[in-house]
C-alpha cells in the first residue's frame, strides 16, 4: 500500500542538496566558513553529497516502477 | 546572543515541513479501513519498518540526551545502545516476534487479552495510553525551550507549529503517513550529524586527537573501569550494568513498548516482521558515533574565533544563553535570576545544550537549516511515534473493549482520527504543565519507570511458559510496580536529598553510589519480584487451556520457517551479523 517512499526521499534530499550547491556556490570565500566550518565551503561539498544521494534514490524508485 | 538563521536556513525548514505534510495529503486517500489507519494494512516492506522502528524512538532524549551524556560520560555512553539496546532488538527480532505477529494481535495490550485477561490487558493499555500521551508532551516541552534558548523564537510558537504539523500528518494518513515520515527523518538526522562529527572531529584533530583533549582515560574506554562503580564517571558497576540496563530495562522497553512493536506489526509478511528490529539494529549499533561524539567535542573546544562581544551586559537576562563561564562551548546552567548555579564548589553545566550549541559552532548558514531540520525532525518523529501508537491503544483497547463494543470499523477509524487530535491537545497541555511545575513531570516518569520496570517478566512468562495465568500475570505486574516503588523509597544516590531521589519512606537502607545505578537496581529488584509472584500465583490458580494458547505461547505454535528466503535475509542470519559487530565495537572501545 501507498506508495514508493523512495521518491519523496529522493526529491526532498535532492531539493536541499541543489539548495546548499547554489548557495555554497553563490557565498564561497564568505567569512561565515571561516567562522564556523574550518575554512571548508561544507554547503558546496554535502549539498553535492545530497544531490548524488536524491539521485540515487530516484534512480532506485524509477527502476522499480518500470519492472 | 542569539545566532540569526538566513533566509537559507528558514528556506529549507520549509521545504522540510512541505514533504512531511504532502506525505499526510497524499496518503490520506488510501485510509479506508482502521487497519489501514492503525496497521498500514499489514502491508510496508521490512527495510521501511525496520527504519521507522529505530526512528520512533529516535526522539529527544537520544539526539540531545545522548550528546549530554557524552560530555558527561564519554564513550561509556554507548553502553546505551550497544548493551541497552541491540541485545534486546536482536531478541525481540528472533523469539518473540512470532508470538506478536502470528497472534494476529493488533496492539501489545490485546497480545495480553489474548494470552492472559481482560484485567492485564485493562492495565497495561491504560497505564500505556497514559505514559505515552505524557512522553509526547516532554518532547513538546523540550522542543520549545530548545528552540527558545538556542534561536530565541517564541515558546508558544513553537509549540503549535511542531503540534500542528504532527497532528495533520498522523491525522491524514495515520501510522503509514507516521512510518514514512519516520525513514525521512531517519535519513535527515544521519544526514545533518555527519558533517557535525565530520568538523568536529576534523576540529579536535581525530580521536587521537579528542583523547589527547580530554586528557582523562576514564572517558575514553566503555568496559576497563566498569569493575567497581567508583572507578567510572557514570558511578555503575559492570553488573549493575549488565542485569538493569542491559536485560531489564532494555528487554523490557524494546520487547514490550507498542510504540516500536507497532511498527513491526505493520510488517508484510512474518519474515519482514522479524527482520525490522534486526535492520534497525545495523544502524543502532553506528548511532553512538553520531550522537555522542558531538557532546565529547563540545567540551574540549573553543567558540568561534570572531564572535561579536555580547550586547547584554553582566547582568544576564534569564532565556539567554552565557558565553563564558562553561566549559568548552557547553554554557553553565542559570538560576531563575539569571545567575549560573553552583553546586558544591562547581559550576553547573548545561549538558543538554552541548548538541545544539555544536550546530551553531560548527555549521555556517545553508547547513544550519538542514541541523535544525535534523533537530525538529528527531522531536517530531518522537512524537508523532507517540500519537500514533496511542490512537491506536486508545481505539482498539479501551474505547472497543470498554466504551462501544459494537463501533462499526467507520466509526473506529472516525475515533483513531478523534483520538489523535485528543492526544495531542492533551500532550500540549502536559507541555505546559511541565513548563509550569517541573517536579510534576520527574514525578510522573517516575512513576511510569515503575510501571515498566517489571513488564518484560510478564511478557517472558507470557510467551515461553504455558502454564502462567491471568491471575498471575495481573498480580505479579503490580507487585512488580510495588517493588519498585518500595525499593527506590528506601534507596538514595550518595548525595542527594530525601524527596524525588528516593527515601521517602521513612529510612534509607542503602546508599547508591550514583542516581544510574539506583534506577538499575530498582529495575532489577521489580523485575525479579514480578517473576516470582507470577510464578507463585500461576501454580496456585486454574491453568489456562489448551486451545486457549494455540498461536500464543512457545511450544503452542508452528514457528515460522525462512527456507523460502535467501540465506542472507533470514532472521538468524541476520542476528549473528549484528551479534558479531556488536561485539567488535565492544572490543574497539574497550
Amino acid at each position: 500500500m501507498g506508495f514508493d517512499i523512495r521518491l519523496p526521499i529522493g526529491l526532498m534530499f535532492g531539493t536541499f542538496g541543489m539548495l546548499l550547491t547554489v548557495y555554497g556556490f553563490a557565498t564561497s570565500g564568505s567569512e561565515d566558513y571561516v567562522v564556523h566550518s574550518l575554512g571548508i565551503n561544507i554547503n558546496l561539498w554535502w549539498g553535492l553529497a545530497l544531490l548524488v544521494f536524491g539521485a540515487v534514490m530516484l534512480a532506485l524508485s524509477w527502476n522499480a516502477r518500470r519492472s | 546572543m542569539h545566532p540569526q538563521p538566513h533566509w537559507i536556513d528558514y528556506l529549507i525548514l520549509l521545504v522540510y515541513l512541505g514533504f512531511v505534510l504532502g506525505i499526510g495529503f497524499v496518503l490520506k486517500k488510501q485510509m479506508k479501513t482502521s487497519a489501514d489507519f492503525f496497521l498500514s494494512g499489514r502491508s510496508i516492506p521490512a527495510w521501511i519498518t525496520g527504519l521507522a522502528f529505530l526512528s520512533a524512538n529516535l526522539g529527544a532524549q537520544e539526539v540531545i540526551g545522548m550528546g549530554a551524556s557524552g560530555a558527561k560520560y564519554g564513550i561509556m555512553t554507548s553502553h546505551f545502545y550497544w548493551v541497552g539496546a541491540v541485545p534486546a532488538m536482536v531478541f525481540v527480532g528472533v523469539f518473540m516476534m512470532p508470538f506478536y505477529y502470528g497472534s494476529r494481535a493488533r496492539s501489545v495490550p490485546e497480545y495480553l487479552r489474548l494470552r492472559f485477561d481482560e484485567k492485564t490487558r485493562g492495565l497495561n493499555a491504560v497505564s500505556f495510553a497514559v505514559m505515552t500521551v505524557f512522553s509526547s508532551g516532554v518532547s513538546m516541552y523540550a522542543m520549545g525551550k530548545l528552540l527558545q534558548l538556542l534561536l530565541g523564537w517564541d515558546f508558544n510558537l513553537a509549540i503549535a507549529i511542531s503540534a500542528l504539523v504532527v497532528l495533520g500528518y498522523t491525522f491524514l494518513g495515520g501510522l503509514t503517513s507516521a512510518i514514512y515520515n519516520e525513514v525521512l527523518q531517519f535519513f535527515l538526522i544521519v544526514v545533518g550529524f555527519i558533517p557535525l562529527v565530520y568538523l568536529g572531529l576534523r576540529d579536535v584533530g581525530g580521536w587521537d586527537g579528542l583523547k589527547a583533549r580530554l586528557n582523562d582515560d576514564t572517558l575514553v574506554h566503555s568496559w576497563k573501569y566498569m569493575g567497581s562503580a567508583h572507578a567510572n564517571p557514570m558511578g555503575v558497576e559492570w553488573f549493575g550494568l549488565a542485569m538493569g540496563l542491559g536485560f531489564v530495562l532494555s528487554f523490557g522497553y524494546w520487547c514490550t513498548d507498542f510504540l516500536v512493536i507497532q511498527r513491526a506489526m505493520a510488517a508484510n509478511s512474518m519474515t519482514s516482521a522479524r527482520r525490522t528490529p534486526l535492520i534497525a539494529a545495523f544502524p543502532k549499533m553506528v548511532f553512538p558515533f553520531l550522537v555522542i561524539l558531538p557532546g565529547m567535542i563540545a567540551g574540549v573546544v573553543a567558540a568561534h574565533t570572531s564572535a561579536a562581544p555580547m550586547a547584554v551586559t553582566a547582568s544576564a537576562t534569564a532565556g539567554v544563553i552565557p558565553e563564558s563561564g562553561g566549559k568548552g562551548i557547553i554554557p553553565p546552567k542559570l538560576d531563575s535570576d539569571g545567575n549560573p548555579m553552583v553546586k558544591n564548589g562547581a559550576t553547573v553545566l548545561d549538558y543538554d545544550l552541548a548538541t545544539p550549541m555544536m550546530l551553531v559552532r560548527y555549521f555556517p548558514s545553508g547547513l544550519l537549516g538542514l541541523g535544525l531540520c535534523a533537530l525538529m525532525a528527531s522531536f517530531m518523529s518522537g512524537m508523532a511515534g507517540n500519537t500514533t501508537a496511542f490512537n491506536t491503544v486508545w481505539t482498539y483497547d479501551i474505547y472497543q473493549s470498554y466504551i462501544n463494543k459494537h463501533a462499526s470499523d467507520q466509526h473506529l477509524l472516525w475515533m483513531g482520527r478523534i483520538s489523535t487530535v485528543g492526544g495531542l491537545l492533551i500532550a500540549v497541555a502536559a507541555a505546559y504543565l511541565a513548563r509550569q511545575f517541573n517536579n510534576i513531570m520527574d514525578v510522573l516518569q517516575l512513576v511510569f519507570a515503575f510501571v515498566n520496570a517489571p513488564l518484560f517478566a510478564t511478557f517472558l512468562l507470557g510467551m515461553f511458559w504455558k502454564r502462567a495465568t491471568g491471575h498471575g500475570a495481573f498480580f505479579g505486574l503490580l507487585s512488580g510496580t510495588i517493588a519498585a516503588a518500595v525499593h527506590h523509597g528506601l534507596t538514595i544516590p550518595i548525595g542527594s536529598a530525601i524527596g524525588i531521589k528516593g527515601g521517602y519512606l521513612g529510612m534509607v537502607i542503602h546508599e547508591y553510589p550514583s542516581e544510574m545505578a539506583q534506577n538499575f537496581w530498582t529495575a532489577i529488584f521489580a523485575w525479579s519480584t514480578c517473576m516470582l509472584v507470577t510464578i507463585f500465583i500461576s501454580l496456585f490458580t486454574k491453568a489456562p487451556t489448551r486451545e486457549s494458547l494455540e498461536g500464543l505461547v512457545y511450544g503452542m505454535t508452528n514457528l515460522p520457517k525462512d527456507e523460502e528466503t535467501v540465506w542472507y535475509q533470514r532472521p538468524t542470519s541476520l542476528a549473528i551479523v549484528v551479534l558479531v559487530l556488536l561485539v567488535g565495537f565492544n572490543l574497539i572501545f574497550w
